[in-house]
């Protein structure tokens, strides 16, 4: 259990480590896309971290590296593949940033700090609740940006009557994910 | 796809769609190596030299090996390999016949290898089904780009060290502020040559 609730908050990938930064801006246009980028990157984790632990007493040392990567390209495939045929729309909109989850370093960091070390039933919760912290943060910036850049939430009807469109726009990833930061840093100085 | 110059391929590459501001690839290596100008520009010449280089390759094996044997399924396991490994071979390569570029670039090689960057030129490449020589225009583009990106970037944040910024937001989050006003500028090459 500690292994999955280690990566929600106290080793959150993004807020805490800085990996995987590149998917959380571009994706995060909006709250939907961002649950879509989320999930599949959380199915990713999981899996291949449960594949390389069941399989980590047989990949020689040397060769670990060029072995994590098949293995994750594999379901980076089946997602990719999965996505095109049953959610197209949200295929299109996340384009390259489904194949290009196969450099995620969240990914490839948790294969080789906890599933090649560890038991297969904790490298899936690991992956999971890594994913999942990955999630969270990629889902709120995502209805951050939403609401202030077009007014709405996962789609609903317009309640802001001027929503500013630079929050959609490149900068406002910059910005919202800025004063995110900014005010976590904020908080942890007052605590001390 | 309609046609589009090779000029036009270049300057949006370069500007219009920067990789880095714009479309939001690469940046683990933004954020990460731009404290020193030298170090972003040994960066910047290694992902010059192989994203040129890998996308050729991974041009010419899209379309003469994977698409033949309808294979395009392999996509993603084989670009990644065959440019790690094609990292490794111009390391050894360049250690051999071009020892000064071995030396100013010796430690970004194997950096280079994690940069996404180099791996969505490959996909985009194939996304946009580009010619040959519209994908070496392109992924030159594109290098140039990230090029400009961190250069300016990380002039503005060796400046900002020395500014006094209340303690919470110094380091990555006046990084990411630095980076916003940057995109806002990059968005006014929109329209640019009508592209």
């Amino acid at each position: 259990m500690k292994a999955f609730t280690n990566g929600l908050l106290r080793e959150n990938p993004v807020l805490v480590l800085m990996i995987g930064l590149c998917p959380l801006l571009a994706v995060s246009s909006s709250a939907i896309n961002a649950l879509g980028m989320g999930i599949a990157t959380t199915f990713v984790l999981a899996f291949s971290n449960l594949v390389i632990s069941s399989l980590r007493k047989l990949i020689p040392e040397d060769l670990r590296i060029p072995v994590f990567i098949i293995v994750i390209s594999t379901f980076v495939t089946i997602t990719d593949y999965v996505m095109a045929a049953y959610f197209p729309p949200l295929y299109r909109a996340l384009g390259v940033f489904v194949p290009l989850i196969v450099v995620n370093c969240i990914i490839l960091g948790r294969a080789e700090a906890f599933a090649y070390g560890n038991r297969a039933i904790h490298s899936l919760l690991d992956g999971a609740g890594m994913g999942l912290g990955f999630t969270l943060v990629i889902v709120i910036i995502g209805i951050i940006r939403e609401v202030l850049g077009n007014g709405t939430i996962f789609g609903s009807s317009r309640f802001i009557v001027h929503p500013g469109l630079i929050m959609i726009l490149p900068p406002g990833g910059f910005i919202t994910i800025g004063l995110l930061m900014g005010i976590l840093n904020w908080s942890k100085h007052r605590r001390k | 796809m309609e046609e589009i110059s090779l000029f036009g391929i270049f300057f949006s590459a370069l500007l219009i769609n920067n990789i880095l501001l714009i479309r939001f690839i690469g940046l683990c290596s933004f954020f990460g190596v731009s404290r020193q100008m030298e170090v972003s520009l040994g960066m910047s010449m290694a992902v010059i030299f192989v994203m040129t280089i890998s996308s050729a390759v991974t041009w010419i094996l899209y379309h003469f090996i994977l698409l033949p044997l309808n294979l395009e399924f392999l996509k993603i396991s084989t670009f990644i390999l065959v440019i790690a490994a094609l990292v490794q071979l111009e390391e050894l390569f360049m250690k051999r016949y071009i020892y000064q570029l071995y030396r100013a670039l010796g430690i970004y090689l194997p950096l280079v290898t994690t940069n996404c960057a180099i791996l969505a030129v490959a996909f985009l490449h194939v996304d946009y089904n580009y010619s040959f020589i519209q994908t070496v225009i392109y992924s030159l583009g594109v290098s140039l780009g990230y090029t400009v990106a961190i250069m300016v970037f990380t002039g503005i944040r060796m400046r900002l060290e020395i500014a006094p910024i209340p303690a919470p937001l110094k380091g990555y989050p006046t990084a990411f502020f630095i980076a916003a006003l940057m995109s806002l500028a990059f968005l006014g090459f929109k329209g640019l040559f009508g592209l």
